[in-house]
């Protein structure tokens, strides 16, 4: 952020308190609105499901349980949502699919999160030189439209889980890098920091005993939206026919298989819509009400 | 101010160079040399050697990015292999395509947002406003692949107002042109509308709380008044700036909408060539739109720094 935001937020956080009085904040009583449970609701649900996916009582993902393109219908769990161009089942390719998804936002996310914040703690806390290259880095890796530079590694290596982690984790980082730098410009000019050098503590142990506690939750709290990001970009790939190779479902890629029968069969591809709009909008919530919590950067 | 502008530009010019070097070096890693696309997979090992050898592949990688450079420089990306066609060729042909897409897709996104945070913002918190934030979140999280199949569904195979895919060019008729680019653009335009809004509800909130707005008010001033001649034009700096940078990401994100649509476009354009591993076109098409993208980026950058005089002072402190 801004050097004269900095200093704005240091005038008011230096008023005078008197001794007795607890330090504390005040805490902000915000309504929790019910799109919030849902949302909860919702990625709790997706994740027991991908995690037990193995346990649920439906068909593997691979075989056909009924006739190619059948609506979703009551009766067995196979067929509840349908089947898909192939007579597979619906329900257990999203929910198959719904592995793949959150292992990619997941893992993208946190490498993304972790590199991120190291690159840009160092670059916000050493300053100087080391500091211009960081931003520089930074600069230059968002200076990809996203899905350009995914093509573009699409192009080199063959499309599999391994190569869309790393593009997407790369996609991931640079902002991450913003982030930590701009948090660690307003923690590293507080008091508590001046106060540790002056008792004698190291680089190493202001960075990750001072300045680190103070980072996680703004980064933290962004690591959602980052998530929902990653999920529609491997969406967006396996939609171009450049994500997870089949057999292995995904659900860009059954929206991909289904958009040609969408006159007749809707459901081809608006279970898979469906269910990525839901965990999209689940994560984009969360991640916004813990930003307005956590960011201080956010804050006038 | 002067100073500041230079090393602004001196910046992105180093970052095209950057990214333009980024991109040789990762293409020339790809799978099947570009000698064996050009002579097909019957060609003999000597001839794809004889060939690497005319193109100049064996040499060191620095020395083939500064011919490629030196050729770019002179408007020449290289021709494709497969098509016979000139790089830049194909992106002039297929610009026009991208270029309206992206700016009816802005257009809309700008008219719906600017109408939703006027409102959302005349009376924040209210029932009016929070049922538009939740507009606004889901189209946040409607991503175009799913927009675009959405859409065809319900305007193109139910109603019938439009074509399901296909392009016309404006030659065959205005109506024809823009009855093609609406169902794209508004598959673009949605994820746009949420950001624009978010932006603009809040810039508008601050601005309401000024003393000038107080003022504004006690001098009787009708509402309305007050939020489009006193309030609006401070509040939508930073949404233009937005919308700026916007029209260089879309530049380069209209990939998945003109691919479902059918379109001619750019982004058509860079998704064939990666299936037809054509990878001088796939360079010269990615390197196009990067550098677009930077130097939009730097353009908003510095018009900002012109009208604006507070970023100026942060700027120099």
């Amino acid at each position: 952020m801004t050097p004269l935001a900095v200093e704005s937020r240091d005038a008011a956080t230096e008023r005078p308190q008197s001794a007795s009085e607890e330090p504390r904040v005040p805490t902000v009583r915000r309504r929790r609105s019910i799109l919030m449970y849902l949302s909860f609701a919702w990625l709790l649900i997706l994740i027991a499901a991908a995690v037990l996916a193995d346990l649920l009582p439906f068909a593997p993902y691979a075989t056909p349980v009924g006739t190619p393109r059948m609506s979703p219908q009551w009766g067995t769990l196979d067929t509840i949502l349908g089947t898909d161009t192939l007579g597979r089942s619906m329900l257990s390719r999203i929910v198959y699919g719904a592995r793949v998804s959150l292992v990619i936002g997941t893992i993208a996310g946190l490498v993304g999160f972790a590199v991120g914040a190291y690159v840009g703690m160092l670059g916000g806390y050493l300053r100087g030189r080391l500091d211009s290259v960081v931003t520089f880095t930074a600069d230059a890796m968002l200076a990809f439209p996203p899905l350009i530079l995914l093509l573009a590694l699409a192009s080199v290596l063959t499309p599999s889980m391994q190569t869309i982690l790393f593009g997407l984790t790369l996609l991931a980082i640079p902002s991450f890098i913003r982030l930590s730098r701009a948090n660690t410009l307003t923690w590293g000019a507080r008091e508590f920091v001046r106060a540790a050098r002056n008792m004698g503590a190291g680089h190493f142990r202001i960075l990750f005993r001072e300045i680190t506690p103070n980072l996680v939750p703004p980064l933290a709290a962004f690591l959602p939206i980052v998530m929902a990001a990653m999920i529609v970009a491997e969406g967006s790939l396996s939609f171009l026919g450049l994500g997870i190779p089949p057999p292995q479902p995904s659900w860009g890629g059954m929206i991909s298989d289904g958009k040609n029968y969408i006159a007749k069969d809707p459901h081809l591809v608006f279970v898979p819509a469906l269910v990525i709009f839901f965990t999209v909008f689940a994560l984009n919530q969360i991640g916004d009400s813990l930003r307005t919590k956590f960011d201080r950067t956010l804050h006038d | 101010m002067i100073l500041n502008i230079s090393k602004r530009l001196g910046r992105s010019l180093l970052v095209v160079l950057v990214v333009t070097f980024a991109v040789v070096a990762l293409l020339s890693l790809a799978p099947g040399s570009v000698s064996q696309s050009i002579l097909g997979d019957n060609a003999t090992p000597e001839a794809v050697a004889a060939m690497d050898e005319k193109l100049g592949l064996n040499e060191p990688l620095p020395v083939q990015y500064l011919d490629w450079l030196g050729n770019a420089l002179h408007g020449d990306l290289g021709t494709s292999p497969l098509t016979n066609q000139s790089v830049s060729g194909a992106i002039a042909e297929r610009l026009p395509v991208t270029l309206q897409l992206a700016a009816m897709g802005l257009a809309i996104a700008l008219a719906v947002a600017l109408v939703l945070g006027v409102v959302s913002a005349a009376r924040p918190g209210s029932g009016v406003d929070r049922g538009i934030n939740v507009f606004s979140a889901v189209c946040l999280s409607v991503p175009a692949f799913i927009a675009g199949p959405v859409l065809i569904y319900f305007f193109a195979i139910k109603l019938g107002w439009f074509p399901a895919t296909g392009w016309s060019r404006i030659s065959e008729g205005v109506g024809a042109n823009l009855q093609s680019a609406i169902l794209p653009a508004l598959a673009i335009a949605l994820t746009e509308i949420a950001a624009f809004h978010r932006l603009l509800r809040t810039d508008l909130m601050g601005t309401l709380r000024e003393d000038y707005i107080a003022a504004a008010r006690a001098k009787g001033l009708p509402a309305h008044q007050v939020m489009f001649r006193h309030a609006l034009r401070p509040s939508s700096f930073s949404l233009i700036t937005l919308a700026g940078i916007n029209l260089g990401r879309l530049i380069g994100g209209t990939v998945i909408v003109e691919t479902l649509f059918a379109l001619p476009g750019l982004g058509q354009l860079v998704a064939a060539s990666i299936t037809a591993r054509d990878v001088i076109m796939v360079q010269g098409v990615v390197v196009f739109i990067a550098v677009v993208y930077v130097g939009i980026n730097t353009v908003v950058d510095l018009s900002y720094q012109v009208i604006d005089p507070r970023v100026r002072k942060v700027a120099r402190a």
